[in-house]
């Protein structure tokens, strides 16, 4: 009890500076709307500067709620409730946004932060357009500042300080995990710039090229972060559920999938935009869409609705909440679009055989997933609401979100070829001819390969011919002079034809045994002989668990070892199982250790996956070929802003 | 022709960007009504059985006595009651360690031409995993497998 | 081509202007649909057959040292009481805690059934949460939970003055539930 001085500080000085924040927000908003009229030029000189400060003070309370969580401060009711002495340090501070108030402070952190660094930086915009963005910015984040501090605020304390914590769920106890919220957080506020921004351009009706070269780091930034957010929450449901897939279509991987494919589309308007002029209030709505996803899909995940009555019981108030500052936000930000939108004069024109076209395809196909995707996610809630129970699983978002994927890929070869404006495809047909043989080869391999399964089939021929088209860019230039933006725009198609690949192998190739063997006995599963050694109670910090020892060989080579184990944890009282993975080039052994059978036999899931592993090698790549992207515009811009800056210098001197 | 397309260039985006998108929307709800699917309890099987490939959930509560192993130790049958209807389960898999009789259970899975229910996946009901609002310490993604695994 | 009909620029402009609010009109009907299921009374379990018939013959030992058992015959007669489905291992039951001690305080009185648990775990939450229950029956393998068609703990029942279940509540019992089931315990008394 001795530290319960230094505690209480932290925690009042968090909320003390939550609160400022909240107020310099308020500040931020109205400053910036004064100096959007004619006589507060002298207010908008403050604008920048509390944009920053606000960022740090939000940083300052994130920062107390981790000291608060690092020093298990009991009197804090999350504390108490999410968190546990006996828990690894890693884990301690992980768990100060493992839950909803602390998710919800992050959350404004990230968006003070990132309000603060476009404040400090981002100085290619007209002034007026700043003004507006920045405070749109402070008016998205007030809505939240208000729901932390008055409906979960995370520093309130308890009358009298808990024994113990109440720990944290054991599934939360990894390392990939800790560190996936974050990830994706980044993402969905990074989001939040793009979305100011469009109000802004909305509010002064200044949208150009400018604008877009502007905007599109922001969103390339948040897009790179939720690539990697998807790419590695995928890959820890695959190894952590113990149920061999890499992808359930659950409401709360939707969420993050929704915000990624409308963010991939602004992507790709906001290069037509910046190149062309073309597609203005289209880019707009992407910009005020993408975030507004986001948001959406963290209102069905914290609300609730989507979800069971007993995993999250649904808060009225908070759900509520919520959902009231949606309808402000989202619905006053297509309102304004709606009114101002019509009077964004029509961008450049082009001709149906040109690049803008097959960006423009793009565009529609990734809203016709993001349409399928969110329809099918809200599908439970209509039929609620008539009377019936149903959910949405695989047989209808696998094949339907392929009706709208598997044309744009097949653009997709095509579309980086052709020219701005104005194109002959006779001029790329010559060019198209090796893809076009690979595709159809590796289709007729593929239906011999996987008889019957129509989307492997699909997938596994398009893959490696997308895999070459995707190179074609580079092919007559000269490597050392290609640009940045252009290998990362080669390199994130090279990508999704690599994760492709993996899809389709894994759907086509997989082979699963599951079976009751006693210790000393062998398994076949696809090339590998799996021998269970033996099984070994072991115990770990905070949990207990049987562990198998099995020796697997793959075609007689030397046998390797696994060590799949079924866990018991004590606060609470949960079990896990935590699958072994072997590794090759070729692909992954995924093993799981089920119960006891009554006869001393214990049940084995085994899965031999080809190429798995490329789904998230594939991720990795989208993500590298952004940062490529992004590191090129942004050297670019700046090399542009100092030979301005070089030529106003001279001007000035000679005109002296 | 082109002269033309160039006059009413955003007019042909719009339509086509809608269509695409109404498209898309019509095609969801047609593809929904399809392959959602729906929440039975034992007694709505009885009254009104559904198809017997289409895919549906099962709810109930797992009788008492009723779960057997099979000699291949991986295979197990069990009952799902609702104090009104029985309908018989069978389920080749791991099961999840809150499966236990006397507990409430969600197949998902098929009905059987033979009236027994094949289960491809289990879902175990609260108990130990069910956490109340003030105590939910999850992020959403753990939410989304603990939904997984209570839904 | 030339002969194709030209569509007049107003009409252009109007299906344009149009489109421009359909972003917005989806989104009204996404909030419409999302306060429908916020405002429903969302209970997706199974619920309880039983509501509306009476207990099922059932006795339960004593869970603790300091109450006695429970059993059907103790719930008959008298004021409509709770009978509250818990255990020590149930963590959301440790969260209602403090509601059940309200009702307990407003007079309610409570019965306990402890779903598969052991007497030194139950001394100690008891201890530790409080004992708002007059009686608690151990129930070690939920026959008494099945038989009234409870699913999972907590679950709070009404039960009126003929033993007759009157109502279920499935999960935790909240603040903003206790006024509630105060009027339903008042109902059931009528």
């Amino acid at each position: 009890m001795q530290d319960c001085g230094s505690g209480q500080v932290i925690a009042e000085f968090g909320l003390a500076a939550l609160w400022l924040a909240a107020a310099l927000a308020v500040l931020q908003l109205i400053a910036g709307g004064v100096a959007l009229s004619r006589r507060g030029d002298a207010l908008g000189a403050v604008v920048r500067p509390v944009a920053i400060v606000q960022g740090v003070l939000a940083l300052a309370a994130f920062a107390a709620l981790v000291a608060v969580f690092i020093s298990t401060d009991l009197s804090v009711k999350l504390v108490a409730a999410n968190s546990h002495s006996a828990k690894p340090l890693l884990y301690k501070i992980a768990g100060a946004w493992g839950n909803h108030e602390g998710s919800m402070l992050l959350w404004v952190t990230i968006m003070g932060l990132a309000g603060g660094f476009v404040a400090a930086v981002e100085r290619r915009l007209p002034e007026r357009t700043m003004m507006a963005t920045l405070a749109g910015q402070a008016f998205v984040s007030i809505g939240f500042y208000v729901f932390l501090l008055f409906a979960s605020n995370p520093f309130t304390r308890l009358a009298e300080p808990a024994a113990e914590g109440q720990g944290l769920n054991p599934l939360l106890q990894d390392p990939g995990l800790a560190f996936h919220p974050p990830t994706l957080y980044v993402g969905y506020v990074g989001l939040s710039i793009a979305f100011s921004f469009a109000i802004g351009a909305l509010i002064t009706r200044e949208v150009s090229p400018a604008f877009a070269r502007a905007m599109r780091p922001w969103v390339l930034g948040a897009w790179i972060f939720l690539t990697l957010g998807i790419t590695a929450g995928s890959y820890w449901a695959y190894y952590e559920l113990g149920w061999g897939g890499w992808w359930f279509w659950d409401p709360v991987e939707n969420a993050s999938l929704m915000p990624w494919l409308a963010a991939t589309a602004l992507l790709h308007s906001c290069g037509v935009l910046a190149a062309r002029n073309a597609l203005r209030a289209w880019t707009l709505m992407l910009g005020v869409v993408a975030f507004s996803m986001s948001m959406i899909g963290t209102f069905l995940v914290r609300s609730g609705i989507l979800t069971s009555v007993h995993a999250f019981a649904v808060d009225p108030r908070r759900g509520t909440f919520i959902l009231v500052l949606l309808a402000i936000y989202i619905g006053g930000a297509l309102m304004l679009f709606a009114l101002r939108a019509g009077s964004i004069s029509e961008g450049e024109r082009f001709a149906v055989t040109s690049r803008e076209s097959g960006l423009v395809f793009n565009n529609v196909m990734l809203s016709g997933t993001l349409g399928i995707v969110l329809i099918g996610t809200l599908y439970p809630l209509l039929a609620e609401a008539m009377g019936m129970k149903v959910s949405v699983g695989p047989p209808y978002f696998n094949p339907f979100t392929a009706l709208f994927v598997v044309p744009m890929l097949l653009v997709l070869m095509v579309g980086p070829l052709l020219r701005w404006r104005l194109d002959n495809f006779g001029r790329v047909r010559s060019g198209l001819i090796i893809p076009a043989l690979i595709l159809v080869l590796s289709i007729g391999i593929a239906i011999v390969m996987a008889p019957g399964k129509m989307l492997s089939i699909i997938g596994l021929a398009l893959a490696p011919a997308l895999a070459f088209a995707s190179l074609l860019p580079l092919r007559g230039r000269r490597l050392s002079r290609v640009k940045l933006p252009l290998w990362g725009m080669v390199l994130a198609h090279f990508g999704v034809a690599v994760s492709l690949f993996g899809m389709a192998c894994d759907s086509a190739f997989t082979v699963e045994k599951l079976v009751a063997v006693r210790p000393g006995e062998a398994v076949r599963v696809g090339p590998w002989q799996v021998t269970m050694k033996s099984i070994t109670p072991i115990a770990g910090p905070n949990w207990t668990a049987l562990e198998g020892d099995l020796q697997a060989s793959y075609n007689g080579t030397a046998p390797s070892l696994l060590r799949p184990q079924s866990r018991s944890f004590w606060t609470p009282p949960q079990q896990t199982n935590e699958s072994a993975l072997l590794t090759r080039w070729n692909g992954q052994l995924y093993t799981v250790l089920g119960d006891e059978a009554a006869d001393g036999r214990w049940q084995l899931r085994l899965w031999w996956k080809p190429f798995v592993t490329m789904i998230w090698l594939g991720g990795v790549l989208i993500a590298l070929g952004g940062l490529l992207a992004m590191l090129g515009h942004v050297a670019s811009d700046v090399r542009r802003v100092i030979a301005r800056s070089k030529i106003a210098f001279r001007r000035e001197r000679q005109g002296r | 022709m082109s002269a033309m397309k160039a006059k009413h260039q955003r007019l042909i985006l719009v339509l086509i960007s809608m269509a695409a998108l109404i498209g898309a929307g019509l095609l969801a709800i047609w593809g929904l009504r399809g392959n959602a699917s729906y929440f039975y309890v034992p007694a709505d099987i009885a009254a009104n059985p559904p198809a017997a490939d289409r895919a549906v959930r099962l709810g109930g509560m797992v009788e008492a006595g009723s779960l057997k192993t099979a000699p291949d130790g991986v295979t197990i049958h069990f009952v799902v009651g609702d104090g009104k209807a029985r309908v018989p389960v069978i389920y080749r898999n791991i099961v999840p360690d809150l499966f236990k009789e006397g507990s409430g259970v969600v197949a998902e899975g098929k009905l059987g031409h033979d009236g027994t229910f094949v289960a491809d996946n289990l879902l175990a009901k609260h108990d130990e995993k069910y956490v109340p609002r003030e105590m939910k310490d999850m992020t959403e993604d753990q939410a989304c497998k603990t939904v997984e695994a209570v839904k | 081509m030339s002969a194709a009909p030209k569509i007049p620029e107003r009409a252009a402009i109007r299906t344009s202007r149009w489109a421009l609010w359909l972003p917005l009109a989806l989104f009204a009907g996404f909030i419409v649909l999302v306060l429908i299921g916020l405002l429903r009374p969302a209970s997706h379990d199974v619920a309880s057959q039983f509501v509306g018939k009476p207990l099922p013959e059932f006795s339960l030992r004593a869970a603790a040292d300091n109450r006695p058992g429970l059993a059907r015959a103790n719930m008959i007669g008298g004021k409509p009481r709770l009978l509250n489905v818990f255990a020590s291992w149930c963590a959301p039951c440790a969260a209602e805690a403090p509601q059940l001690a309200q009702l307990a305080a407003a007079g309610v009185e409570i019965d306990g059934v402890a779903i598969r648990d052991h007497k030194p775990e139950l001394a100690a939450f008891l201890a530790r949460y409080g004992n708002p229950y007059t009686r608690i029956g151990a129930d070690d393998v939920s026959a008494v939970q099945m038989a009234i068609g409870s699913s999972g703990a907590p679950e709070t029942f009404i039960i009126d003055a003929q033993g007759v279940i009157r109502y279920q509540h499935i999960g935790e019992i909240r603040t903003e539930h206790v006024p509630m089931l105060l009027a339903r315990l008042q109902e059931a008394g009528k």
